[in-house]
């Protein structure tokens, strides 16, 4: 527990900028929709005004374990995303909140877990078919996520987040960042990787039993999976070296602009069926990524 | 009213969320309805978003006149709202049964069961008249929210 902590967990990039920043994406990625349909679409403050109008909310009372597992499963969404944040090597010299590869692939797996145990302890049966799908969806891009960040930490041949952080002229970190790109949708549960969440089709997935604070907490950790997600590919792609403002101005900039382009690609897409989506994963997507790990470990072992 | 009171007051006015039951609407005011979410009307501009769970929702609007089958399912998706809540009423047939009045089958209008705050009356109602009818609708639902925080304050 030092300085440099302290200032990653709650100053940048943790709670005083990753809060914000989830209101900040979540608009963008409303307005870039908004924008592909021909809309206007919603004003700059909207995700903020319906986190606080949710928080002014007068919810039932639950009584008994599940109100206290309803309100810990977006607590703990939360506090893993923040923390997932804090541990982004956005300056390459200094490391906050040290940890590798492995923890953040942990972390960022968090509200995931969260989403579906949340639909099950609900008891809704649109919550636990919502779960069911979360569960699945997330088997099938998970292999390709992780072997993603393999090929990528193969070819950097390390796991450490701060030697993977910066950019690197080999193909195999393309690749892997190429990969990690395409399971954004689906941790995101954007289209065409929505079934999960299926707004109107299934009511509102494993969330339809939340109102009020909790789920504002809810929307509140899905915008800085937003920001932790992107953040951690932008981290990819800055190049090692420099001020560190001009560091930061890169992590906001380059992770902005893949808020935009994956709310582009949501937004031209139509929702896959569960079964669709597992095919691209298993069938297109994983074979790709096992053929970009065998390589990398090839190249990086070969005698 | 205080600064924290008056963000609360903002954050209502522009944010009310929707959930749609239709009580054996004919269909017309619900097209009419799904028109104001598209890039003509875009009432996304005026942070109104459709809803799945009525959870979610700030504002319930009604279409058709009630039939016997569904009244207890409006009562039910009323008292799912949380408070504080308004009542939007989508055409001549929630307001007033409209052609239907008198038929056996038809137990409404939807006043004699829950309160309706707006009427957007209307056969079907043009998509502006419901997209004025629901921004009134977040007008009173934001005053309401302050005028039952006083009333709290006081019985305390």
């Amino acid at each position: 527990m030092n300085l440099s902590f302290l200032i990653h967990f709650f100053l940048f990039p943790g709670l005083l900028f990753a809060i914000p920043a989830s209101w900040f994406y979540v608009w963008g990625e409303r307005k870039a929709t908004a924008r592909m349909q021909r809309r206007i679409g919603p004003p700059l403050l909207q995700p903020f005004y319906d986190f606080v109008k949710l928080f002014g909310k007068r919810t039932p009372s639950r009584h008994g374990i599940e109100a206290d597992l309803l309100l810990l499963w977006p607590a703990l969404s939360v506090l893993s995303m923040v923390s997932a944040m804090a541990m982004l090597p956005v300056f390459s010299y200094s490391q906050g909140f040290s940890g590798d590869a492995i923890l953040l692939v942990a972390l960022l797996e968090m509200p995931s877990i969260c989403f579906i145990l949340a639909g099950f302890t609900s008891g809704s049966m649109f919550a636990e078919i919502g779960a069911i799908r979360e569960a699945i969806l997330s088997v099938a891009c998970n292999v390709v996520f992780l072997l993603s960040i393999v090929t990528v930490a193969v070819t950097e041949n390390t796991f450490r987040l701060s030697d993977l952080a910066g950019v690197s002229w080999n193909p195999g970190h393309w690749i892997g960042v190429f990969g990690i790109l395409l399971c954004i949708p689906a941790k995101l549960r954007l289209n065409p990787f929505s079934t999960s969440s299926a707004e109107q089709e299934i009511y509102a997935g494993p969330l339809t039993e939340y109102a009020g604070a909790a789920l504002a907490m809810w929307e509140l950790a899905h915008g800085l999976e937003w920001v932790a997600l992107t953040g951690f590919v932008a981290t990819m792609m800055i190049p090692v070296g420099g001020w560190w403002w001009l560091h930061a101005l890169l992590f906001v900039v380059i992770s902005f602009a893949e808020v935009l382009l994956l709310s582009t690609f949501a937004a031209a897409t139509g929702r896959l069926t569960l079964e669709g989506a597992i095919r691209f994963y298993w069938r297109w997507a994983a074979i790709l990524a096992v053929l970009a790990a065998a390589a990398a470990v090839y190249v990086r072992f070969r005698p | 009213m205080n600064l924290f009171k008056r963000l609360m007051h903002r954050c209502r006015r522009k944010s009310p969320f929707l959930f749609h039951i239709n009580t054996g609407s004919c269909n017309g005011c619900d097209i009419e309805m799904v028109t104001c979410l598209s890039p003509r009307y875009d009432v996304e501009q005026l942070g109104i978003r459709l809803e799945g769970s009525p959870r979610h929702a700030d504002i319930l609007c009604i279409t058709g006149p009630v039939t016997r089958n569904t009244l207890e399912a409006v009562k039910t998706v009323y008292s799912q709202i949380c408070e504080p809540k308004a009542v939007v009423a989508l055409g001549s047939c929630s307001g007033s049964c409209n052609v239907f009045a008198g038929s056996p089958v038809i137990v409404g209008p939807i006043d004699k069961y829950i309160p309706v705050d707006v009427y957007v009356p209307g056969c079907p109602p043009h998509p502006d008249a419901i997209i004025d009818g629901i921004a009134r609708a977040a007008q009173i639902l934001a005053d309401r929210g302050v005028s039952e925080a006083a009333k709290g304050e006081a019985q305390k």
